[in-house]
């Protein structure tokens, strides 16, 4: 079972409407105890790092995430904010974040307009099962003013272009985020999805197993 | 590749049923919403507006249940706007699985909504949509847009190059500009507000009103700084002469070197 955790500042229906258009087994979770069957967990997330952090604390859900994703291996997805925050820290309202990775998140500057909003083209770098069935560039849905600056170069595992080169998808072991959100970018998005259910072992028909295409 | 320019399709709804109107007057009932998004999402559409028309003037609440219909079909983002006034009506747009809310006649009467809804759910949520109706320029009105509300029945004496830095000054995260004049006259968009307005902002801005041919498209994205169009009557209007695919305007798009979303075959 896929957990999409569920708190005040996240989209997490819209994740679900997505889990559940593709016939995946997915629940809102929004409680330690919930997390403890899962078998992947998507942290969705629009708004602020600042309201996000504050959300998850709020729930006590922050020892219990890492014990699964850190501690169990549990595959993870993060979208938007929901990668931001396992940066170490936001310049987003000045936030301390999960630290799960070393890096930062900084603002978009320059004449970009802000936020970013809308379909932009993300690179991938390499081969990943999370990718399977997706061409190496693809158009996905973005909003947002702020990215991601990991310090492994090793984690990047997309790069997009706004005003600048950012990382738009991470993947480090079984712990995957993306800036854009895959629950709003159609066909391709889905696709995402689906490999990551795959992944997270969730119930999925074997005749549409996932095959890459690199 | 650069971030692509959007195509929104926009849908007014009164009672469930999509309905299509001249200048904010004598809607027809087409389709209902659902069906109608989930058509439009498989043609590729980038994004959809769902406005509930009469919530405004009748004060009354969003249909939540077609917003919950809507998001269980459509995989591109959606936003939904009509009469919502408060942080709760927010939240419930939200949580019923709309991406953005669109705030136009309340946020003239309320403007703090627009701070509070940027504050409680980030600004990205917040659209400004604004009616703006040409009129004399004058010191009240240097622009020569104002701004209208209601169903483009009242005016508020506002300017609309004034209200839009206002908004994005309280927190709106989007900026729609709709001409009242252009409103389905299929005649183009009104190049001149959508200039002056996304000169002037920083957010993205989105023209909308006046679209009939593709050609209308590629000339708000070439010479305004719109990083959104809203066609409606193109797509589906019983009173055009021919309707258009999103696939047609989006290959006549890029067969013009405007950055879209291609549309790919599946």
């Amino acid at each position: 079972m896929i957990g999409v955790i569920d708190y005040k500042a996240g989209n997490a229906p819209s994740v679900l409407n997505a889990l559940r258009a593709l016939k995946i087994r997915a629940e809102l979770v929004s409680t330690p105890e919930a997390l403890r069957p899962l078998t992947g967990i998507i942290l969705p997330g629009v708004g602020s790092a600042r309201a996000t952090m504050d959300s998850l604390r709020e729930l006590g859900l922050i020892p219990a995430l890492a014990e699964k994703v850190l501690g169990e291996k549990t595959p993870f997805l993060g979208i938007c904010i929901g990668m931001q925050i396992l940066m170490e820290y936001s310049a987003e309202g000045d936030t301390p974040c999960l630290g799960w990775l070393k890096g930062r998140v900084e603002r978009f500057d320059g004449a970009v307009r802000i936020p970013q909003m809308g379909w932009n083209e993300v690179t991938f770098r390499r081969r990943d099962p999370i990718l399977a069935g997706l061409p190496e560039k693809e158009f996905f849905y973005f909003v947002n003013s702020y990215y991601v600056r990991p310090e492994a170069e090793e984690a990047v595992l997309a790069t997009t272009h706004y005003g600048r080169e950012f990382c738009s998808m991470l993947a480090w072991g079984s712990l995957y985020a993306t800036q854009f959100h895959a629950e709003k970018s159609g066909v391709a998005g889905l696709q995402l999805l689906k490999n990551f259910a795959f992944l997270a072992g969730g119930e999925h028909d074997a005749d549409e197993a996932p095959h890459c295409l690199f | 590749m650069m971030l692509t320019k959007r195509l929104i399709a926009c849908f007014d709804m009164q009672n469930w049923m999509v309905t299509k109107a001249r200048q904010f007057q004598n809607n027809i009932p087409i389709e209902r919403a659902e069906m109608v998004a989930d058509r439009v999402y498989r043609e590729q559409i980038d994004e959809i507006i769902f406005y509930d028309i009469n919530a405004s003037a009748e004060r009354r609440r969003i249909d939540l249940e077609t917003v919950k219909k809507v998001a269980e079909r459509v995989f591109v983002p959606f936003t939904v706007g009509g009469g919502i006034k408060s942080l709760e009506e927010m939240y419930q747009v939200l949580k019923a699985g709309a991406e953005k809310i669109s705030i136009d006649s309340m946020a003239v009467r309320f403007p703090n909504l627009i701070r509070e809804g940027a504050q409680a759910f980030g600004r990205q949520c917040i659209v400004l949509s604004m009616q703006v109706k040409r009129v004399e320029k004058s010191s009240r009105i240097p622009s020569g847009y104002e701004i209208m509300i209601d169903g483009a029945r009242v005016a508020t004496g506002l300017d609309a190059v004034e209200w839009a830095r206002r908004g994005e000054e309280l927190g709106a995260g989007e900026i729609c500009v709709n001409s009242i004049d252009r409103d389905g006259t299929h005649t183009g968009y009104d190049l001149e507000i959508t200039a002056l307005i996304s000169n002037k902002v920083n957010v993205p801005v989105i023209a909308s009103g006046g679209a009939g041919h593709p050609s209308h498209v590629a000339d708000v994205f070439q010479k305004t700084g719109a990083s959104a169009a809203i066609i409606s009557s193109m797509l589906y209007s019983p009173l055009m002469p021919r309707n258009y695919s999103v696939r047609e305007i989006k290959e006549y798009l890029a067969a013009r070197r405007i950055p879209v979303r291609p549309w790919v075959e599946e």
